[in-house]
């Protein structure tokens, strides 16, 4: 067990450095730099920046000290975001993102796959149209729909909930954009689930249990089990995905989280910002593959660690 | 016994049969109808609003979506006297029959024949008729026909027809979805196919650089590729598509090594069938049903995508437009304009929905469990 | 007869489904008395499983049942799913043909046989699962105690078939349904499985309904049986009485239904067309990170055999021997070493393209006939295939002429060439994968279990056909099978082989009747214990 988890952690190495390679090669050969402002400086002032941040240098020698930097686990100063560092903000942020990402898919995954147990259960009758409906719709309305129309619903007309804003983290301030991620998110394990129960049903070891005798309890347990396994390596992504923050559900809730900073950093050539992102976002990545692998192994006993 | 039979019975292939079991499939059937429908307004429709999707109405800002015909009659009096007063002169005894306005404009100095283009240059009227001149040119008696207008879906903050730049839009969606997956299909089912079929050392390195791309910010990606290509319609959904083959590739490798171990492309093998016979005829037309799902998934999910690029200013540029891009505008103006927002995330969502269906139906037609 | 315990009356299932109504069950009647064991034989399709899975509330959810089941008193059609459970498991309990996924792999086998006890008995966790350990020791599970805490993945099918008695018999059922318990089995662990069954019974007396396509099985475990036929009992009675005469021509023609006779020998100075020697195929095992090479599976390990014209030689053996993996070393389709050749020209030096004009000389079939012919290609198109690689000058119509020939040639109406695979029979479809063969008018032909996924009947039928155009061509076959009825029917010689190697060789009747090496017999025993004629 801890030797897979230590050769898990050593194939992912390769891999996260060939990412920040790649990003940090594609934003350098991107027209346009992080000083040009609208009205342009003067050329004097351009060269002091460009040498203050070390943008003068040949590339591959700010791309080396960019990793040793990084081994060293400093992700630099912002461009941008004058006199903060790219570690200071992404702290900021972080917390936000991943409140917000955490209780989506704590949500996602009670309801996604008790929806779908009941309708994998009920196939075919009302029960099982609404949840599939219902997934579909959760699949198919974008949430920068949803989200606005909560505002208008929730916010605005009803005037339940504020329309946005962080408030520390108020419970008020979290409902509504929680709701918006996890919806998608409810309606794919929903629909995993489903697929993967009626297929479990149909199973042969599901028709030995209950030529056992076994009842609905135990046949459900049953199915779950096996069913779950694919809402599994498909939250793994995903959870790394939303504890990541969303750009759409942050800008429309007005919300500090570090989904903006990839759009943001990009446009104003940030590019310490955005490689922070990246570099985070992939860890992120690596690591809940990883989770999933191990949670994998620990819930199907055919799966070795070797 | 050498000689063939006369009658040759007909067999009926697994893509007929998919064919009939799709055919009842009422879900999918209707999405194909509603989705062709929409394909079909988006294609005619904006030659026949009455309305360019870039005309831009200043009279009619921001007017809400209505069945009834502009301009509403409490309107036209206020914007006949709008109108004379550009003329410096005073809109006297109007009256409005039908689709004609009558009325006397009396002004302190003769009036210039000339200035009442202002009529029509305004969006509510066409050209006015002099009917009488009286008092040396100071009063004039006039008829302005009345322009009629119909705004469906209401107007945007610019005063352009929602209605046409809605159905505009869809032209734009729809196309860029269908653009964007066969560029990824293209490569995807290429990709795959090489490397399940080569396997080896060669598809272990090719599945490890798609691991390496998964692990990339796909955001990131996709708004470097934006910032690479600039605001370019067509390229831009080019590189979309060269981000979306990923899954496409795995669906198609997968299906090839299991492909290979089939009996059938052993026998083929055994028959001494080279390598392109064994793909053209065995593998390839094998995979076409997850392919084919894979797709009608696809293009709903590249159609989101751009929506979402352009929510985040990155798409399409004014004056063309996408649903994306109404939306975004929409969301921005909730208060108040919600039509703005609400009619294009219906077209948007339906097409989506009906894509959705027809996957989900095709999946079932094609690879049918309870036989 | 003592009362029965269990009794069918007027029993008909029906299913719904997208082609029409199909009534898979038709007013089938039988009973069962206590401790009795009943054979319910009958070919695929015939409707034997669907009645007692009916009996017992276990069809898919399209299927409707009418009619009457009663076990020792209580109706069991029409009954809810919460009484029914109260009697399945408990008084009534089911084993499947499928070891390997008849139990849930995703939980311990101990878990399991004690979720069944505790279901049907207020007992406690820990005095349940000492009971499942003696229920594993029932079934001669070595080191039960350790065993039960193991996967079913880590137990072999006959274990896995074990584990699924230990389960049914858990509770002390009344009656057990036991559906084709042993068809996916080896003979020899068949064997084992048949004579447990055996014994479980004297020993705690339950009654046995065994659902079975094999007659051998039949006259060795049952006293009464009942012989089904689309959906109906077509005769019922005692095994000797029906066996020996039996009234329904579908019995005789079961009956009749092993191969019998033997091949016409080849003329001994027949020249040698494939010559093999100490052919070896082994796979390294690759490991962890650096994929090191761990281990080597023999799959193949010296095996050397002789092959002339007009001969058959058959390659016998279990699951796991290597008979397949030889017979597509030969063919080079896998990788090997040692020295194959045909008609003296050596093959194993040649590279792919060079292998290729040789390939319409030697031709497979193989063992699933509803896996080895593309699913998107007509039939004609399948069969003329090989055509488009040999012979590229004909024309299409030629093409299809000679699909139409090859297509008579196995007892087929040429008039199907145009249909799919999916609208034909197991044995039909195994006719088309001949005529593809065939139609290359080839030397040699390595059948690779060709009738085993088939009925009896129809395994017959494709013996005799296989027969007739070895006869007519002069073919020589390579004939790959575990069952040794059929390969005694085909062969001249038999080759045995176990764990990648050959244990014994010889002409077909002596090496049957008189087989000199310990496993060899073991596996003769096994097979004449079901029914194989050895004389």
């Amino acid at each position: 067990m801890l030797s897979f988890v230590f050769r898990r952690f050593l194939t992912a190495i390769p891999t996260l450095f060939v990412v920040v390679t790649l990003s940090f090669f594609l934003m350098r050969v991107a027209p346009g730099g992080p000083f040009d402002l609208e009205q342009p400086l003067e050329a004097k002032i351009m060269e002091n920046l460009q040498k203050a941040y070390g943008l003068d240098r040949p590339l591959w020698e700010q791309y080396l000290r960019y990793l040793g930097n990084l081994v060293r686990g400093d992700l630099g100063p912002s461009f941008y975001i004058r006199d903060f560092s790219v570690a200071e903000i992404l702290m900021q942020g972080l917390p936000v993102s991943i409140t917000l990402g955490s209780l989506a898919i704590l949500i996602a995954l009670l309801f996604g796959t008790v929806f779908g147990t009941i309708a994998g259960l009920k196939q075919n009758t009302p029960t099982d149209y609404a949840v599939v409906g219902f997934a579909t719709a959760g699949v198919t309305i974008p949430n920068f729909v949803v989200a606005p129309l909560f505002q208008i619903i929730f916010g605005l007309t009803l005037a339940w909930l504020p329309v946005g804003g962080w408030n520390d983290g108020a419970i008020r301030n979290v409902i509504l954009p929680v709701i918006v991620l996890a919806l998608p998110q409810i309606a794919v394990v929903a629909r995993m689930t489903r697929a993967s129960m009626i297929e479990a049903l149909r199973s042969d070891h599901i028709r030995t249990l209950r030529s056992l005798g076994l009842g609905t309890r135990v046949i459900v347990l049953h199915a779950l089990r096996g069913a779950i396994l694919p809402v599994v390596s498909y939250l793994g992504p995903t959870a790394a995905a939303l504890l990541t923050g969303s750009v759409v559900v942050e800008t429309i809730f007005g919300l500090p989280g570090i989904g903006r900073y990839f759009v943001e950093g990009a446009l104003n050539r940030d590019y310490t910002l955005v490689m922070g992102t990246v570099v985070v976002v992939a860890i992120f990545v690596l690591f809940f593959n990883m989770i999933v692998d191990i949670l994998y192994a620990l819930l199907d006993p055919r799966v070795r660690y070797d | 016994m050498t000689e063939p039979s006369a009658t040759v019975m007909q067999g009926r292939s697994l893509w007929a049969d998919a064919r009939d079991r799709l055919r009842r499939n009422r879900a999918a059937m209707t999405s194909l109808i509603v989705l062709g429908i929409i394909t079909l307004a988006c294609l005619l429709g904006p030659a026949l609003t009455g309305h360019p999707y870039d005309r831009v109405y200043p009279d009619y800002v921001k007017v809400a979506a209505s069945v009834t015909a502009h301009p509403t009659p409490d309107k036209i009096v206020p914007a006949i006297e709008r109108v004379a007063s550009r003329l410096r002169a005073k809109a006297e005894d109007i009256r409005v029959e039908g689709d004609i306005a009558r009325l006397k404009l009396v002004a302190p100095r003769a009036i210039d024949e000339r200035s009442l283009a202002f009529f029509e240059r305004s969006d509510l009227f066409h050209a006015a008729k002099v009917l009488a001149r009286e008092d040396e040119g100071k009063v004039m008696r006039i008829e302005v026909p009345i322009q009629r207008l119909h705004f469906w879906f209401g107007t945007d903050g610019n005063g352009r027809d929602l209605f046409t730049r809605t159905l505009i839009a869809g032209r734009v969606s729809l196309a860029i979805g269908l653009l964007a997956t066969f560029v990824a299909i293209l490569i995807g089912v290429t990709y795959g196919a090489v490397a399940g079929y080569v396997g080896g050392r060669t598809d272990t390195l090719m599945m490890r650089a798609v691991d390496v791309l998964y692990s990339l910010p796909f955001i990131f990606f996709v708004i470097m590729l934006v910032v690479f290509f600039g605001r370019n319609f067509v390229l831009m959904f080019l590189a979309v598509g060269a981000v979306e083959w990923l899954d496409m590739a795995r669906i198609v490798r997968g299906q090839t090594l299991s492909l290979k171990r089939r009996e059938f492309v052993q026998a083929a093998d055994a028959l001494g069938v080279g390598p392109g016979g064994i793909l053209a005829r065995h593998i390839i037309p094998n995979t076409l049903g997850p392919v084919v799902v894979y797709t009608t998934l696809l293009v709903p999910k590249v159609i989101l995508l751009e929506s979402f690029l352009s929510f985040l200013g990155l798409g399409v540029q004014e004056p063309m437009t996408s649903w994306g891009v109404l939306i975004s505008d929409g969301a921005r103006n909730i208060q108040g304009a919600s039509y703005l927002l609400i009619f294009p995330a219906i077209f948007l969502t339906t097409t989506l929905f009906c894509l959705n269906f027809i996957g989900d139906g095709l999946r079932d037609a094609l690879d049918p469990r309870d036989r | 007869m003592p009362e029965a315990i269990f009794h069918i009356r007027n029993l008909d299932v029906r299913f719904r489904t997208n082609q029409g109504d199909v009534h898979a069950v038709k007013s089938v009647s039988l009973s069962i008395g206590p401790g009795e064991t009943l054979a319910i034989v009958g070919e695929s399709g015939s409707g034997k499983s669907q009645t007692m899975l009916a009996s017992l509330g276990l069809i898919a959810s399209n299927g409707s049942v009418t009619g009457s089941a009663r076990l020792t008193g209580h109706e069991l059609v029409g009954l809810g799913e919460a009484p029914l459970n109260t009697i399945r498991g408990r008084r009534v309990t089911m084993i499947f043909q499928e070891p390997m996924t008849s139990l849930d792999p995703l939980f311990t086998i101990g878990q399991q046989i004690v979720s069944v006890i505790r279901r049907h008995r207020d007992i406690g966790k820990a005095e349940a699962r000492k009971e499942a350990i003696a229920a594993l020791e029932r079934v001669r599970i070595p080191d039960a105690a350790r065993r039960i805490d193991a996967y079913p993945h880590e137990m072999s099918g006959g274990q896995r078939q074990r584990v699924m008695i230990a389960m049914a018999l858990a509770n002390k059922p009344d009656l057990l349904v036991a559906d084709e318990p042993t068809t996916a089995l080896d003979v020899t662990i068949q064997a084992e499985i048949l004579d447990l069954l055996a014994e479980l019974q004297r020993e705690m007396g339950m009654a046995i309904a065994f659902i079975t396509h094999d007659l051998g099985i039949v006259r060795r475990i049952a006293r009464r049986v009942v012989v089904m036929r689309r959906g109906e009992v077509v005769e019922q009675g005692p095994v000797a009485e029906v066996f020996g005469n039996p009234r329904h021509p579908y019995t005789r023609m079961l009956l009749d239904a092993e191969p019998k006779g033997l091949k016409a020998p080849a003329p001994a100075d027949s020249p040698v067309l494939i010559e093999a020697r100490d052919v070896k195929v082994h796979f390294p095992i690759r490991t962890g990170l650096l994929s090191r090479v761990t281990n080597v599976v023999k799959a193949v390990d010296g095996v050397s055999i002789t092959l002339r014209r007009g001969e058959t030689v058959g390659i016998v053996g279990e699951s796991g021997s290597g008979k397949s993996t030889l017979g597509r070393a030969i063919m080079r389709m896998i990788p090997a070493t040692g020295s194959i050749s045909f008609e003296d020209r050596a093959l194993l030096p040649l590279d792919k393209a060079a292998m290729r004009p040789l390939r319409r000389q030697i031709q497979l079939v193989f063992q699933d006939p509803y896996g080895s012919l593309s699913p998107r290609m007509t039939v004609g198109e399948i069969i003329a295939e090989g055509l488009l690689v040999h012979e590229p000058h004909l024309s299409a119509a030629e093409r299809d002429r000679r699909a139409a020939e090859a297509l008579n040639e196995v007892q087929l109406d040429a008039a199907l060439r145009n249909r799919f695979p999916h609208e034909f029979s197991g044995g039909q479809r195994q006719r088309i994968a001949i005529a593809r063969a065939m139609i290359l008018k080839p030397r040699v032909v390595i059948l690779d279990e060709p009738t085993s996924a088939l009925d009896r009947s129809i395994q017959k039928a494709i013996v005799e056909l296989l027969r007739d155009l070895q006869q007519k061509h002069g073919l020589s076959y390579l004939f790959i099978s575990h069952d040794l009825a059929i390969v005694r029917a085909m062969s001249d010689r038999i080759l045995v082989m176990k764990d990648g190697r050959v244990v014994e060789e010889g002409e077909t009747v002596p090496l049957i009747r008189a087989p000199r090496e310990a496993y060899t017999q073991r596996l003769l025993a096994a097979a004449a214990e079901i029914g194989l004629d050895r004389s």
